[in-house]
């Protein structure tokens, strides 16, 4: 077969996934039914902050159908240890950050609205419910701490904690900034919050766990983005089963967002009441309870200030934020605000000194951890807010005023004040790309058209960076991670030649079925459809770090291109054999090995059947078997890159946003597949457009949570999103053998300040805090024609 | 109590008894084991249940079982032709209308609904017609061509 024939990378192929989700054949982990499996239902605090004084379960044992009650003093009982948080945050004083207990349910006090309090399990789930609601818990009610930005001088949650505060944490170099802010001739600041947002995966999560007292094994089928950490953490630190005795298995998951990536109290309660009773127990979340209890995104408080020379270059950037942490330290938390957001704060700029400050507080609100680009969206919106606010104020075009301050082509691998050396990029490429596309020379002629007919029209642009493909196990040590961050590969070429591909990444919507299918195939120079890639089951692979950080491609997607070579080597030794010559004497070139200058060849699929036939092999020299894995670490992150213009037109009279028009072109290095990289853009630009127009969590000053359904809290439907412009510009990742970066986030990280950056243009206004409603946009208008 | 209910699934004639309260998805996904019908909210606003009931697509989460006695329920199961996919089901293949795949069963549910009911079938009306499912993955704009290109290919569209 040609080149042309075999090779799929750079083009569009279908996905191999896709039949069994359109057929109703996908196997999610609601759909999984044991024999004698129980149904689980959680009790959980309808108050934000309490102490316990009393658990009264009498009449729940006594409900029909009901097989057990279990509460925290229960798991006490057990000596099941809380829920770690995963990377250590050191202070700037010196002092290691505050991490309270994270019980998996609560014992004598609960800190959030939703907290686990007991576990009730039935023969059915309608029983286990109708006993739920006979579980008499008697609470004393506290005052709630709500906001982060007040969370410092309210009442103390947690014992470990003064203040409130979590850690204090500083990047960068706070006298070279100072000294920067001295020299400006102009400065621009703002005050923003960084809307709280709450993930909705349509799959809510869920879990069914299965105990073999023979063998003392417990399987768990759960809705994890990384079933490796998640048994990792459920065996070393809550130590509910020992690792080897503990098999993870995440089936079809219906999306993640971050939102999986967490060890959550529920899933963990299952899995050990499982134990206790003997038998399956199943337990799937309701929406409202998703909304109650999956980890929450973003909610920063943030001072920033931008100080520039009188011709536009930046001189020094300062930052304030109070990051909210919730009830709890959540898996993954404490790196969001630091390690993910403070080290992105140069964005796409030469600013030759920058400094951050970042507190984090506990409040009496559900957990905070990684949602959708994680830290990076709110150093985005941060950043390309001042830029445009400053440009405005200086009267430079925002497009000009980001083009003087880029860091340029030849000054790669460039090294940032705050900590990251990013290895490739050009921005100046991508802004005039999306410069051309958005018809941005064109658009005050639109602007008129707009206002003849009564509507206002603004364009926003907004050019993020972020760090992905997260990362060097060194550098992630060094700055307090608890794990590597590796990542593995494994393949497997079957005795007939075709192969099983086992990566320790997890798919859960980006199609690795079919990316890392590409990948492979093409390598060995076979057809797709002889490549199965399997994942998700730590019975079935050796170990793996997860999806989340877009990571996959550029971790997950390495290590398999790894393997692929020392599958290729040991083929060339196994053909060597056949032939009667030496390996060094094989090339192989298009799924066949052959002998230079001769006309010998032998096929993969003939390769890989006397692999698994050594009859004659010199045994001393060659094994048998055609199986190779691979764990790579990175040398450094990925640093996707791109320009994002969003345009809206916006009736006056009712304050509706529309977005007529909506560019994003984004440098993701290397392409494999350019469909599956242009839907990871899509989905990320609705979440961004979401959490800038429609999307916001509220608690009201009690507590409670008035968003807490789809009623309440607005997703963005069909109806609410334009068509998509969307293109892409290629500077190859210089550190990883595909040259790729990572694709999954960029479209949430860099599309809400453009939206805002348009809204603000369209008003004459300096700046709108997100969600921008129509209500919201509404008042500004009038205020902007009273003023 | 008992209800004793008869209706068509797919095709398949289902005598069955269910208690009151069980919910017509409740009926598909435990007592049939017809899994392609997901449940993602509850509050019949993400439509990730939809079915079609009578030839209409209906939430099946706020169904009763027993309201669906003597009616015909389509399922996703249900909506191949013979020897193929249906249209809707290869476009959305075609256009990479899915990801995740778990809203996917409603979001098609709806769509061959609605491309049977509307004559014109615009970005706007296509738009309009899927607000009641709600995709997290997509961004919809994939979703949106896939009907697009389903429209042109059903047959019988624009008469119930």
């Amino acid at each position: 077969m040609s080149e042309t024939e075999i090779s799929t990378i750079g083009r569009s192929v279908l996905r191999k996934e896709d039949h069994r989700f359109i057929t109703g054949n996908g196997r999610f982990t609601d759909d999984i039914n044991l024999p004698g499996q129980t149904y689980a239902v959680f009790v959980r605090s309808p108050l934000p902050h309490a102490e316990v004084r009393a658990v009264d379960t009498s009449e729940a044992e006594a409900a029909a159908g009901v097989v057990a009650v279990l509460t925290g003093a229960d798991l006490a009982q057990d000596e099941l240890g809380g829920l770690p948080c995963g990377w250590m945050i050191t202070s700037k004083d010196g002092s290691e950050m505050k991490q309270p207990l994270h019980p998996v349910m609560a014992v004598d006090k609960v800190n959030y609205l939703g907290e686990p309090v007991a576990i009730v399990i039935a023969e059915t789930l309608l029983e286990a419910r109708n006993a739920a609601e006979t579980v008499q818990v008697d609470y004393r009610e506290l005052d709630a701490v709500v906001g982060a930005d007040k969370a410092q001088s309210a009442l103390q949650i947690h014992a470990e904690a003064p203040a409130n505060t979590c850690y204090e944490w500083e990047l960068g170099e706070r006298e070279a900034t100072e000294a920067a802010f001295e020299q400006a001739s102009h400065i621009t600041s703002l005050d923003l919050h960084n809307n709280r947002l709450i993930p909705n995966a349509i799959e809510p999560r869920a879990a069914i766990a299965d105990y073999q007292p023979g063998t003392e094994e417990l399987t768990l089928y759960t809705t994890s983005q990384n079933p490796h950490l998640a048994r990792l953490i459920l065996a070393a630190f809550v130590q509910i089963a020992p690792e080897h005795k503990l098999r993870v298995v995440s089936p079809d998951v219906g999306g993640g967002f971050g939102s999986k990536i967490m060890v959550y109290s529920e899933e963990t309660a299952t899995a050990w009441a499982c134990m206790r009773i003997g038998r399956p127990v199943k337990w799937c979340a309701d929406r409202s309870e998703a909304f109650l209890a999956d980890a929450h995104g973003r909610d920063h408080f943030s001072h920033v200030e931008l100080a520039l020379d009188d011709e536009g270059t930046f001189l020094g950037l300062r930052v304030k934020t109070i990051a909210n942490m919730g009830a709890y330290l959540s898996s993954f938390a404490s790196s969001v605000p630091t390690y993910l957001y403070g080290t992105l704060l140069a964005g796409q700029y030469k600013t030759p000194a920058i400094y951050v400050e970042v507190d984090a507080v506990f409040t009496n609100t559900a957990p905070v951890d990684a949602y959708r680009g994680a830290g990076r969206p709110e150093a985005s919106f941060l950043i390309e807010r001042i830029t445009t606010m400053a440009a405005r104020e200086m009267d430079i075009d925002p497009a000009e005023l980001r083009r003087r301050n880029f860091i340029q082509p030849e000054d790669f691998p460039y090294q940032t004040p705050v900590a990251l050396e990013y290895d490739t990029g050009n921005y100046g490429v991508s802004l005039d790309k999306a410069l051309e596309m958005s018809g941005y020379a064109e658009f005050s002629a639109r602007q008129q058209q707009s206002v003849s007919s009564g509507k206002l029209r603004g364009i926003g642009i907004s050019c993020y960076i972020e760090a992905c493909g997260i990362a060097p196990s060194q550098v992630a040590g060094s700055l307090g991670a608890g794990v590597g961050l590796w990542e593995s590969g494994e393949i497997r070429v079957n005795p007939t030649g075709n192969v099983t591909v086992l990566t320790g990444s997890h798919s859960h919507g980006q199609g690795h079925e079919t990316t890392f299918a590409q990948l492979v195939a093409a390598r060995f120079g076979i057809p797709i459809d002889d490549v199965q890639v399997v994942h998700g089951d730590t019975a079935r692979l050796d170990f793996g770090m997860g999806t989340y950080g877009s990571r996959s491609i550029a971790v997950g997607g390495s290590a398999l291109s790894v393997a692929a070579d020392k599958i290729i080597t040991k083929g060339c030794k196994i053909a060597a054999h056949l032939m009667e010559t030496e390996a060094e004497n094989i090339d192989f070139d298009q799924g066949e090995f052959k002998v230079s200058s001769s006309n010998l060849s032998k096929t993969f699929q003939e390769v890989a059947f006397a692999a698994y036939v050594p009859h004659d092999y010199p045994l001393d020299e060659l094994e048998p078997g055609l199986t190779e894995k691979a764990f790579y670490d990175p040398a450094n992150f990925t640093y996707p890159a791109g320009c994002h213009i969003c345009e809206v037109e916006i009736d006056p009279d009712t304050g509706c946003v529309e977005i007529v028009n909506f560019t994003a072109v984004d440098d993701f290095g290397r392409i494999i597949n350019p469909m599956i990289v242009e839907g990871q853009v899509h989905g990320g630009l609705a979440q961004g457009i979401g959490q800038a127009l429609l999307e916001n969590c509220v608690y009201d000053d009690t507590g409670q949570l008035l968003t807490g359904s789809y009623m309440d809290y607005c997703m963005p439907r069909a109806d609410d999103l334009p068509s998509f412009n969307v293109d892409l510009t290629e500077t190859p990742c210089t550190h990883n053998p595909l040259g790729v970066k990572g694709c999954g986030e960029a479209g949430a990280i860099g599309s809400p300040p453009a939206v805002i950056n348009a809204i603000t243009h369209a008003i004459g206004i300096p700046h709108m805090d997100m969600p921008a409603t129509a209500e919201k946009v509404w008042r500004a208008i009038q205020e902007k024609r009273g003023a | 109590m008992s209800i004793d209910i008869t209706l068509t699934v797919n095709g398949r004639e289902i005598n069955t008894e269910v208690s009151p309260e069980t919910t017509l998805v409740q009926l598909l996904r435990e007592h049939l084991l017809l899994t392609g019908t997901h449940v993602g909210c509850d509050t019949s606003q993400c439509g990730a249940c939809t079915v079609h009931l009578d030839g209409r697509a209906v939430k099946s989460c706020t169904v009763l079982a027993v309201q669906a006695d003597g009616s015909e329920v389509t399922t996703i199961e249900g909506i191949a032709v013979a020897g193929g996919l249906h249209p809707m089901q290869a476009a959305f293949h075609q256009c990479h209308g899915l990801q995740c795949g778990f809203c996917t069963a409603g979001m098609i549910m709806s769509a061959i609904d609605l491309v049977t009911r509307e004559d014109d079938l615009d970005e706007a009306t296509i738009r309009k017609g899927l607000a009641g499912n709600i995709c997290r993955c997509t961004g919809y704009h994939n979703i949106v061509k896939a009907v697009q290109m389903a429209a042109g290919q059903m047959e019988g569209r624009g008469h119930e």
